[in-house]
């Protein structure tokens, strides 16, 4: 009787393990349900030569790419719309995987389909037990954006001085600060500034929201810190439309000796 | 007459087969996989065979569109080419060749007889080129060494994205039509599986230059597409891809436009329509009674025009393939446009109509089947006095690729296939239908 009461036991809790790993590893993406087997084969025809075959981020061709690929057994991501430190939402690797990572090796995988995606999101989530113990932060709130104005540029530069981002970026935001060139990730690989001149393409997105977000989530796994408790949110819109008009010589101008819009 | 036909579908599908061993098939390419780190599989089905991932960065002129894409971002030392070939061992058969009675000595007369061919083989090399030129300005050049002769199979420049929109591309060069299913990444290899014999159909007697939509052709494209839709427009030299003007001053337009949509239980689906409708020359002018090369004469019309699906289920998935096709009358019967008087009684324009259905099973991405049914049926013979059905064929395909290997850096497979062509009517001396049986094995790598 003893022995077959052990047995129940163990029993319910393999089940219950098994349930709540199963519902660990899914992932939802709007009414998409992923599946980690299926996106295991999904992984291996797509993903496998750069992340490796243990989401170390030590495939085949790792060693030549520069940034390196993301070790998903760290659970380190640095497109979020959670806090910092946070695991990120299944939609946020979804959109992570959709628009790929620019100025990387990362493509774009939207001639994917949608229920690949997120099968493959699915598969990189067990490759780490964080996705099994933990939940994802709430995701970070985001205010209305003010229009830009000369004003709200001026300001944003003067906090773009203040916080120190130019150290990093460099004072014209060519991604040449002083401390540029000794910054390291979280693994110890050199890693690179963004040159905001170069474009609006950022790393996780491209529209004024993203970058908002940027600054409240901060960019885990490298040197960009959140800047959620430094700033205020109309602060942050400031610093965005400062950054932005780095990329638009014209608006740069415009805005900076024109008349405010508002 | 029957032996003309016959001389006439030889020497048709001898041209093919020279065309076809001539530019040889594409590729998987692995200057591409060096220079963005990426497997044969990302891009790939099973390689040669593009995956929808391979089509779009295809489309995009060759780059992923992640800021890497120009050569400056590259390694000086890269260099994009690529080599590719495929020694064999293979095994002919055709159940009525016809061959003399006394070995040497025709005039004793021929007989039909089954003749059997086989042994180890090479199919040349392929050295491919391709990729950016700088940032929206892509390339391809490919040269293919025969045994006897090289070739510049495709050869064109590619301007991407113009004014920002993946709407406008143009390509100009000698370049593979967009055709709904690449002849060139075909999976098959063999002597008689090899070619999509739909795309280079024509019906007996007929004598149009245009071989098909399945070679590389010279001239300009407009393209452009976006995640589901892609349209491509393009207007060629009527000459099969000859360098040199060797036909007449026309120019032929093949247009293709496909849909792809998600559906929720078998994935994505796709559906196409395309259409080439081209004139070609009847008759040459001539200089002591030889063709002066490019001063073609008398043109007719001529046009294909058809439709296909690429249809998934999990790790299946299928093409169908439908076309029509149309020759004018002239072309038809092999007459000059100026001399309608040599059109044989009763005489019309042949139509015809061919398609095919390719199975495969991809069950992961080191290993592939396959399955083929192709037919094609004139459905209007130029000259009455043929047969209803000469000229059908019915072909079928079976075969896999096995890929022990796969990295960045090369590709290898192991093939083996087997193909049968049933040519109705087509034996030389009997006019019985003919068989040829084609088994290949090989191995199959570019580096």
């Amino acid at each position: 009787m003893g022995m077959r009461s052990k047995a129940v036991s163990v029993a319910a809790s393999a089940l219950l393990f098994l349930c709540a790993s199963g519902s660990a590893q899914e992932t939802h993406v709007g009414k998409l349900v992923g599946n980690a087997k299926r996106g295991k084969a999904l992984y291996t025809r797509y993903c496998i030569f750069c992340h490796g075959p243990y989401g170390d981020g030590r495939g085949e061709s790792a060693a030549y790419l520069d940034p390196k690929p993301r070790d998903f057994t760290k659970a380190v991501f640095k497109c979020r719309s959670t806090p910092s430190g946070a695991l990120p939402l299944d939609s946020d690797l979804f959109d992570t995987i959709s628009r790929g990572i620019h100025a990387s090796g990362m493509p774009s995988w939207k001639p994917l389909l949608r229920q690949e995606r997120v099968d493959l999101i699915a598969y990189i989530k067990t490759f780490s037990s964080a996705f099994q113990e933990e939940k994802p932060g709430p995701p970070v709130a985001i205010p209305p954006e003010p229009p830009p104005s000369p004003e709200s540029i001026q300001r944003g530069a003067q906090l773009f001085q203040s916080m120190n981002c130019w150290s990093c970026h460099g004072k014209d935001g060519r991604g040449n600060g002083p401390s540029a060139a000794s910054l390291t990730d979280s693994k110890g690989y050199p890693i690179v500034p963004f040159d905001f001149t170069s474009g609006s393409r950022f790393k996780c997105g491209e529209t004024d929201r993203d970058m908002f977000r940027d600054l409240v989530t901060g960019l885990d796994g490298t040197p960009m810190p959140s800047f959620d408790s430094a700033m205020s949110g109309d602060q942050k819109w400031d610093v965005v439309h400062f950054i932005r008009s780095l990329s638009n010589p014209k608006l740069h101008a415009k805005l900076k000796t024109g008349p405010s819009e508002q | 007459m029957r032996l003309g036909r016959f001389r006439c579908t030889v020497l048709r599908w001898s041209a093919v087969a020279v065309l076809l061993a001539n530019f040889q098939q594409a590729f998987g390419i692995p200057a591409f996989a060096r220079k963005y780190g990426l497997p044969c599989s990302a891009c790939h089905a099973a390689w040669p065979m593009l995956n929808n991932f391979g089509q779009h960065f295809k489309d995009n002129g060759y780059q992923l569109g992640n800021d890497r894409d120009a050569p400056i971002y590259q390694e000086p030392s890269y260099w994009p080419i690529m080599f590719r070939t495929t020694p064999t061992w293979h095994r002919e058969n055709n159940n009525r060749q016809a061959i003399d009675v006394v070995p040497g000595s025709p005039s004793n007369g021929q007989r039909e007889a089954s003749v059997t061919t086989s042994g180890f083989d090479l199919n040349g090399l392929d050295v491919i080129t391709a990729g950016t030129l700088a940032k929206n300005i892509s390339f391809f050049v490919q040269p293919f060494i025969g045994s006897s002769s090289i070739n510049l199979a495709q050869s064109w420049v590619r301007f991407d994205n113009l004014v920002g929109s993946s709407w406008l591309n143009v390509k100009m060069g000698k370049f593979e039509l967009d055709e709904p299913i690449s002849q060139e990444r075909s999976l098959t290899m063999n002597n008689t599986g090899a070619p999509y014999y739909t795309y280079f159909f024509t019906p007996p007697g007929d004598n149009n230059a245009f071989v098909g939509i399945g070679f590389p052709q010279l001239g300009v494209e407009l393209s452009g597409h976006n995640d589901t839709t892609r349209y491509s427009v393009a207007a060629v030299t009527d000459s099969n891809g000859g360098t040199g003007l060797p036909t007449n001053q026309a120019l032929d337009v093949y247009a293709n436009f496909d849909q792809s949509f998600e559906t929720p239980w078998f994935g994505r689906q796709q559906v196409g329509a395309y259409g080439f409708f081209g004139r070609s020359p009847t008759y040459f002018l001539t200089s002591n009674g030889a063709p002066i090369p490019g001063t073609g004469q008398g043109n007719r019309s001529f046009y294909r025009l058809g439709a296909y699906g690429h249809w998934f289920v999990k790790q299946f998935d299928f093409y169908t393939f439908f076309m029509h096709g149309y020759d004018n009358v002239f072309l038809g019967n092999s007459v000059p446009g100026n001399q309608p008087s040599l059109l044989p009684a009763g005489a019309v324009a042949p139509t015809f109509n061919g398609g095919f259905v390719e199975a495969h099973y991809n069950p992961n991405t080191r290993l592939i089947f396959l399955a083929r049914y192709e037919l094609d049926r004139v459905s209007r013979q130029a000259n009455p006095g043929l047969a209803k059905n000469a000229g059908n064929l019915d072909t079928w395909s079976l075969g896999y690729r096995w890929y022990p290997m796969m990295s960045p850096r090369a590709g290898l497979a192991w093939l083996q296939e087997y193909s049968r062509i049933r040519n109705v009517g087509d034996a030389p001396l009997s006019g019985k239908d003919d068989f040829h049986n084609s088994y290949l094995m090989g191995l199959d790598f570019d580096f």
